[in-house]
């Protein structure tokens, strides 16, 4: 098992570098750093002043060979945008943003804790929800409940997250007044009005799809032969559930939520600059909106980082969860 | 034809249905037979007989749609099987009566060890500690005869071999010590060395406990090596009943006959295999009159307009063929 | 550009009949339309209307000029600006549903009673608008599929059928662009390529396509192990016709219930791009986000918002509903025959 995780982290490894030169085609190919300098500045500088700021942001070298370097040199090919791209972002070195000039490094660790306070409790009442709702579901299969529910989870799932958080901001904040509509206040103690209405716009947004899946996942499990053998053997209907149903399920239900877990600390995109919750998500938005070049890069290389991390833990668990994987 | 004291179980009318095409249609049609206390019964017919549905019949573990249609008796130790509401069921499932399946590979749960299972068994049943079950389990796997016991405990069924695995059911099954144990095709899909291992394992048990059998098998070799008396089904009813000795030396059903007679035997090298014409008729597609008469060799006008009665051919033999009207006494 | 367009939609209808065509002629197709018209008459009604307004908006030409608006004869203008003549229905701006009063001031509107739906800040009918964004929804999501479908197939179903280096090559490149988080993955596309209509598709098309390739490496692997591919390539049967043969046929509920899913998805997708200001123009995600304002005043403006929400919802829902029974009718393991 050791080996096959070893080969696992190889390829992850090979990924990263694949995503990065992506993004190098993408940030740098693509865009033309001109555009960004004028952007950044505005349209009417002098041409020195592009320079410079090109120059204090790192995009004033040649792409992938630098000419002004002798042949041979090593210089050559390291003094470029390439090189400079591959190793800031595998030494993590992230520099400043193109909007502010703030370090990048030192906001996502300020980004990080906020996030993490609106996803973690979100990604854990939404996993509760989605299991307990798809495993009673697929025992009710096929009865009225089964198809209320699912019918439900389509209707659920047909809305666009846009507008749960917009009627949930309306409804629940502004008509009855529960909560606040957005805002942080990174106090322990009352923080949790803050979170609570995008924990619930986010749970009941993404709650439909999954129930679907974890029903699909239940009902295979539940029509396999131990399932009988354990009613065979005088099991009640909550212990074949639990016991015997939930234990085999979990093993593809833990494959789908623990992709998941990184992305807790890139936080939601949305939920995040709907509410004014300061976190990374929030961060990536005003990135976006004031064409932050620079974070948004690092942004997307995080994301990436995190997602074959998350790979990689799948597998992990999936060997710790299944011990016909574990004991080969 | 049932043993001079009450059978242990008696099951009479059995008629299981599901829903076809047009309306329900049975899979299983009036199905009646006995066994008596420690009686090894053999249950025979070629898929689509209806056999297997009439084990799980016995335990009420008939997957919805089916359903056991009003009419049907099934007793057990005087109990009526059919009547008892859920907790009672739950308490004799694997208490009173044990099932154990074909398929070892899939019949296990896999990510539990198999020592967990057997004490599952019986936690079900008794309120014992994890302990004392395990101890029960140890016990039940050496009765099966499953070397290294102690070490076995803890392994997991994708570790051990087939013939092993269905060691494990056996021993799971007999944990709390039942007073009938089904078996459904339980060589099946196994090799043919370890077959005779395992109904050797079936046969030494039940004696030594006084267990009953209820084995179901499309195979004759079983019922020769493990079988009391044996049932015949075909399409849904059984055809044929008797000892081991009357059905394999003198059938009187034809089906039976065919049954035997397409086994292929190593001195008849060289000659034709033995077939039966025709194909099994599905569920609600069965002929008029007796549903095997369109592949009799004997077929007559009464075949094909009624349904016949069983007939004895002794005190222990019956089977329901028209060919047995004349001589047969009521 | 118009003649352009209208060629277009011209071709995809033509297309559009030859395929209907052909499937009518094949049994399995004639009952899937049967049951699925069993099974959701409502869904596939509400989404052929839609298909016809955006039809209809696609349809323009220049021609026949408006009282009070001069440039309108020079403009291409389709069925549903014909029928609707934005330029001389319009307000002066808000005004709610039905009214006969402007919602500001009182003033007496124009054409009073006559907006079913009000009129946005602009003074422009809602219902017009609304109706506008149909065609644009239809080209996110059905056009962006349409394209996204085959190139995931070419490249997924290579992979899986032919296996090893392709595989390998296939795989990392799925690998490399799925690893970036979807969203992200749009955004930058956007920020980088531009803002215009063809270069949002092609982002979402970048992002929709590996989900596809995916399940198409997916079921031609299984495919492959098959007997009766085996069978085919012993009696040496060409790779192509295997793949036209066998492979595909038995992706086609595949393709059809991805088909539907991404269109949604594709759809959704854009109302978060509009949020962020770089979606499509004229989409419903825009007029959501430059509606999200207006519920927070008082007396609350909101048929903005429920004009957009209301069609955006329907559309997904129906087609949501459609292809869930898609999945159930043309689940391969309730068919008996094999293909």
């Amino acid at each position: 098992m050791a080996a096959f995780l070893l080969r696992r982290v190889a390829y992850g490894a090979l990924t990263i570098l694949g995503v990065l030169l992506l993004l190098f085609v993408l940030f740098f190919a693509v865009t033309d750093p001109d555009d960004i300098a004028r952007k950044a500045v505005g349209e009417r500088a002098r041409p020195e002043v592009y320079q410079q700021w090109k120059k204090n942001h790192g995009y004033d070298r040649p792409l992938f060979l630098n000419r002004a370097h002798d042949a041979g040199s090593l210089a050559r090919y390291t003094d470029t945008l390439l090189y400079e791209h591959f190793r800031t972002m595998l030494t993590f070195d992230f520099g400043r943003s193109d909007a502010d000039d703030s370090p990048i490094g030192e906001r996502l660790w300020q980004g990080a804790g906020p996030s993490l306070s609106l996803t973690l409790p979100l990604f854990l009442i939404e996993l509760v929800v989605a299991v307990a709702i798809g495993l009673m579901v697929a025992f009710f299969r096929e009865t009225a409940i089964d198809r209320v529910v699912l019918v439900a989870c389509i209707f659920t799932m047909s809305v666009a997250s846009l507008l749960y958080i917009i009627a949930g901001q309306y409804v629940v904040g502004i008509l009855l007044k529960w909560f606040p509509i957005s805002g942080y206040d990174g106090d322990g103690t009352v923080v949790w009005r803050f979170l609570a209405l995008p924990v619930l716009v986010g749970v009941v947004s993404g709650f439909g799809s999954d129930v679907r899946l974890y029903r699909t996942i239940f009902v295979e499990e539940m029509g396999r032969d131990y399932v009988r053998t354990a009613r065979a053997k005088g099991a009640g209907d909550a212990r074949v559930m639990v016991g015997h149903v939930l234990r085999n399920a979990l093993i593809p239900i833990i494959t789908n939520v623990v992709v998941a877990i990184p992305f807790l600390f890139t936080g939601s995109l949305l939920l995040e600059s709907f509410f004014g919750i300061p976190g990374l998500g929030a961060m990536t938005v005003e990135a976006i909106q004031g064409n932050d070049f620079a974070t948004l890069r690092v942004m997307v290389y995080l994301g990436a980082l995190l997602f074959i991390l998350g790979q990689i833990l799948t597998d992990l668990s999936y060997a710790l969860a299944d011990p016909r994987v574990r004991l080969s | 034809m049932t043993p001079a004291s009450q059978p242990l179980l008696s099951v009479e009318n059995l008629t299981v249905t599901f829903p076809g095409e047009s309306g329900r249609v049975p899979v299983v049609d009036g199905v009646a037979f006995a066994i008596g206390r420690g009686e090894t019964l053999a249950l025979v017919g070629e898929s689509g007989s209806g056999k297997s549905i009439t084990a799980l019949a016995l335990m009420r573990l008939i997957p919805k749609p089916g359903r056991i249609e009003p009419g049907s008796r099934i007793r057990f130790a005087g109990r009526d099987v059919l009547e008892m509401d859920v907790p009672e069921i739950r308490a004799f499932r694997g208490a009173d009566v044990a099932m154990i399946f074909q398929e070892p590979m899939t019949s296990l749960n896999p990510v539990v060890p198999v020592g967990a299972q057997v004490a599952e068994a019986v936690r079900l049943h008794e309120p014992v500690s994890m302990a004392a079950a395990r101890a029960r389990a140890l016990e039940t796997f050496a009765l099966v005869g499953i070397p290294d016991p102690q070490q076995r405990l803890d392994a997991y069924p994708h570790q051990l071999s087939g013939g092993l695995k269905q060691r494990v059911m056996i021993a799971m099954a007999l944990a709390m010590r039942p007073k009938l144990l089904v078996a459904d095709e339980p060589t099946t899909a196994l090799d043919a060395t370890i077959r005779a291992q395992i109904l050797a394992v079936i046969r030494d048990v039940a004696r030594r406990t006084g267990t009953a059998v209820l084995i179901i098998t499309h195979d004759f070799g079983v019922v020769n090596e493990v079988a009391d008396r044996v049932a015949v089904m075909y399409a849904g009813q059984i055809v044929e009943e008797g000892t081991r000795h009357e059905l394999l030396r003198a059938p009187r059903h034809p089906y039976t006959q065919g049954l035997l007679r397409s086994i292929p035997r190593p001195e008849a090298r060289g000659g034709r295999l033995e077939e039966i014409k025709g194909i099994v008729p599905r569920p609600g597609h069965w002929p008029q009159g007796c549903r095997f008469h369109p592949r009799c060799p004997y077929v007559f006008a009464r075949c094909r307009e009624q349904w016949p009665v069983r007939r004895s051919v002794s005190a222990t033999q019956g089977a329901w063929c028209h060919l047995l009207d004349e001589e047969a006494a009521p | 550009m118009t003649m352009l367009q209208n060629l277009l939609v011209l071709t995809l209808l033509l297309g559009a009949g030859l395929v209907v065509r052909a499937a009518a002629r094949d049994r399995f197709w004639r009952e899937t339309a049967r049951e699925m018209w069993r099974r959701r008459p409502v869904a596939i009604v509400v989404v052929g209307l839609y298909l016809l307004v955006g039809l209809a908006d696609s349809i323009s030409w220049v021609g026949g000029a408006v009282e009070g608006d001069p440039m309108s004869g020079f403009r291409a203008r389709s069925l549903v600006d014909r029928l609707f003549v934005p330029e001389a229905f319009k307000e002066a701006s808000y005004s709610a549903p039905f009214a006969k009063t402007a919602f500001y001031g009182g003033a007496p509107l124009q054409h009073p009673g006559q907006h079913w739906l009000g009129t946005d800040l602009l003074g422009r009918d809602v219902v017009y608008r609304a109706l506008k964004g149909v065609r644009v929804a239809l080209l996110i999501g059905g056009l962006t599929t349409l394209v996204v479908i085959p190139v995931a197939l070419l490249f997924g179903v290579s992979a899986g059928y032919f296996g090893r280096r392709v595989d390998d090559a296939v795989f990392f490149l799925m690998t490399v662009l799925s690893s970036v988080p979807p969203l992200l993955l749009l955004i930058a596309l956007i920020m980088v390529l531009g803002k215009g209509t063809i270069q949002v598709c092609v982002a979402l098309g970048i992002t929709g396509w590996v989900h596809f390739c995916r399940l198409s490496r997916g079921e031609s692997l299984k495919l492959r192990e098959t007997d009766y591919v085996a069978a085919a390539r012993v009696l040496g049967v060409s790779d192509l016709t295997i793949i036209r043969r066998h492979i595909l046929p038995n992706m086609a509920h595949l393709i059809i219930i991805t088909f539907a899913l991404t269109f949604t998805s594709m759809v959704l997708s854009e109302t978060v791009l509009s949020y962020l200001g770089i979606g499509l123009e004229g989409s419903w995600g825009q007029m959501i986000d430059q509606a999200r304002n207006e519920l927070s005043r008082t007396p609350v403006i909101w048929w903005n918002l429920f004009a957009a929400a209301s069609l955006l919802f329907v559309l997904v829902l129906c087609v949501n509903l459609i292809a869930d029974a898609l999945r159930d009718v043309m689940d391969p393991r309730t068919r008996t025959e094999a293909r």
